[in-house]
């Protein structure tokens, strides 16, 4: 058995485990935390997953010891102050989901991916290396591939998720430094800053 | 999952006397294989050595113009990251065509190195597999063979090397650094991986107890005008039928320089030598291009399911280095 400490939503976890217990089996059975779920329990599938220190993985292919000391957040997470997350507002608003077995990780995924974005990152699509890629709808699919959705409903998801973006971007516009509410990119950032300050 | 024990190394001396001490250890990266592989029960370390937090996760600029890449940078960061970008798109493409945004924020890049084949038959602990049980037999060589190899394959083994990235690493020269308890040595890219023979258990030329610690790009003008291609059954998410990696310069309409390799085709990155032999200082023309791609793949084999690779490989060869010329020439 190994300890393993999590900040998990900003709430610090102490666990006694053995080692090969994953980060997803970590939180969903030892910290009762269902909202992440288990598709294939191979990588194959995004549907574990949850950001680690701002950044999303797939909880299913790691030891939960490895991130003994990093800060998760699960779905459980995301919203702030009793209001929720943009994104989870936008995919009820673009019926982003039909069974929703796949939406936390969508959501997780899409928090991420929207902060990659913001930092600059290139995805595989991204014509110009150099220069930082507008997030058109072929950006957003193929930034969010590793989502897989058994109901189909992409076109929902990619909505929702260029709906949070196109208003980050105007609000991108209308401020420079910092960012407010309402843009997703900063949500990410709040959901990370409003943990560490807990 | 088999139970083992769990010992995190904070620096690399912990981490290779922790690897020579305990045969049958494993280090763990991202754990995106390893973890994956042991849940089927293939992999069975009695211990694994976690080398997450080893000061090995900076990308530098070398004293001769090159990059030196730590072997725990992330995939994604190195993806990213503005020397690659700009110097070697070939990498940056090759890496973000490969897994997921999630697996590539995990994935190390001495774990992408050493990642094991997708064959299912690997996969299957009931189906014969010379690489996970020598001398047990191949039932790819009859069975589900879409995504083997065309080219060095043996009678022993036809699995292919997954990765991307190694593809692209091939076509830039890379050199992979590896240190044991017995010192460190320097092993080019290309001799990196093996190809199978009657010992397809055998895979890589590094020993049990050596430790990838970083991954070397020499200086090479010739990247600037470099790209990736890969080719797979669908557009993200999956991996490669076929892939190439290329780089071209042209001069006064002859190629001066190229640099080709490909990928899903054989049990490592394959560096195209013969095809780069015949275009330096040939006309830089799509006919050129073509002569260049049979001869790389004169001597492919295709299995009952993959034979469709060899024209694939053909004609990716042909698109990849034809819009190099394009771009070349707009830059
Ligand atoms: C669903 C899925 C899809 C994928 N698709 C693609 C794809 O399209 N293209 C592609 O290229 N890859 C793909 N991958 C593979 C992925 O790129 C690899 O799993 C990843 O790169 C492995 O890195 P890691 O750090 O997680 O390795 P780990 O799982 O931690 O380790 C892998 C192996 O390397 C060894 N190891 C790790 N680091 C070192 C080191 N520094 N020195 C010595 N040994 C070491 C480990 O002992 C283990 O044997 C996919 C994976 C999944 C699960
Ligand atoms: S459950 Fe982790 S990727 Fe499918
Ligand atoms: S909503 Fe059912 S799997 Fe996506």
């Amino acid at each position: 058995m190994v300890d393993v400490q999590l900040r998990v939503n900003g709430t610090i976890e102490t666990l006694d485990l053995r080692p090969r217990v994953s980060l997803l089996d970590a939180l969903r059975e030892h910290l009762g935390l269902t909202g992440t779920k288990k598709g294939c329990d191979q990588g194959a599938c995004g549907a574990c997953t949850v950001l680690v220190d701002g950044e999303r993985i797939n909880s299913c292919l790691t030891l939960a010891v490895q991130y003994t000391g990093r800060s998760i957040t699960t779905i459980e997470g995301v919203a702030g102050g009793g209001e929720p997350h943009p994104l989870q507002t936008a995919f009820i608003r673009n019926d982003g989901f039909q069974c929703g077995y796949c939406t936390s990780g969508q959501i997780c995924s899409a928090i991420g991916m929207l902060a990659e974005h913001a930092a600059g990152a290139p995805s595989a699509v991204t014509e110009h290396l150099a220069s930082r890629a507008e997030l058109t709808d072929v950006e957003i699919r193929e930034r969010m591939s590793g989502n897989l959705c058994r109901c189909g409903a992409y076109n929902g998801i990619a909505d929702a998720i260029g709906e949070v973006a196109a208003a980050a971007a105007v609000q991108e516009v209308t401020e420079t430094g910092a960012v407010r509410r309402g843009s997703a990119a900063g949500a990410a950032r709040q959901a990370t800053t409003a943990e560490a300050a807990r | 999952m088999k139970d083992f024990a769990y010992v995190r190394a904070g620096d690399v001396t912990t981490a290779l006397r922790a690897i020579a001490a305990e045969p049958g250890a494993a280090f763990i990266g991202g754990g995106t294989n390893l973890v994956d592989l042991m849940r089927q029960d293939i992999e069975r370390p009695g211990t694994v050595i976690d080398i997450t937090t080893l000061p090995l996760d900076e990308i530098e600029e070398t004293a001769d113009g090159g990059v030196r890449v730590g072997a725990l940078v992330r995939n994604s960061h190195l993806a990213a990251h503005p020397l690659i970008r700009t110097r070697y798109p070939v990498l940056s493409q090759a890496i973000l065509t490969g897994a997921s945004a999630q697996l590539r924020n995990m994935a190390t890049v001495g774990g992408n190195l050493l990642q094991r084949t997708r064959c299912l038959y690997f996969y299957d602990g009931a189906a014969a597999c010379n690489k996970r049980r020598p001398g047990s037999g191949c039932d790819a060589l009859e069975g589900f063979n879409r995504n083997h190899a065309i080219l060095g394959a043996s009678d022993a083994c036809v699995a292919t090397h997954p990765s991307d990235m190694c593809v692209a690493l091939a076509a830039l020269d890379a050199t992979v650094e590896v240190e044991s308890v017995r010192g460190t040595r320097r092993i080019p890219l290309v001799d990196f991986h093996r190809l199978p023979g009657d010992t397809p258990d055998v895979e890589t030329a590094i020993a049990a107890d050596e430790l990838v610690t970083a991954v070397e790009l020499p200086a090479s003008p010739i990247a600037v005008n470099s790209r990736y291609r890969k080719v797979r059954d669908r557009a993200s998410y999956a991996f490669a039928l076929v892939s190439v990696a290329a780089a071209l310069e042209v001069r006064d309409g002859t190629v001066a320089g190229v640099r080709l390799a490909l990928g899903g085709v054989a049990a490592k990155p394959w560096r195209a030598r013969e095809a780069e032999r015949i275009l330096l200082d040939a006309p830089a023309t799509e006919e050129s291009f073509r002569r260049a791609a049979a001869a790389e793949l004169a001597s492919a084999t295709g299995l009952s399911q993959n034979a469709f690779k060899i024209e694939l490989a053909r004609r990716a060869i042909v698109a990849t280095l034809s819009r190099l010329l394009t771009d070349g020439s707009a830059a």
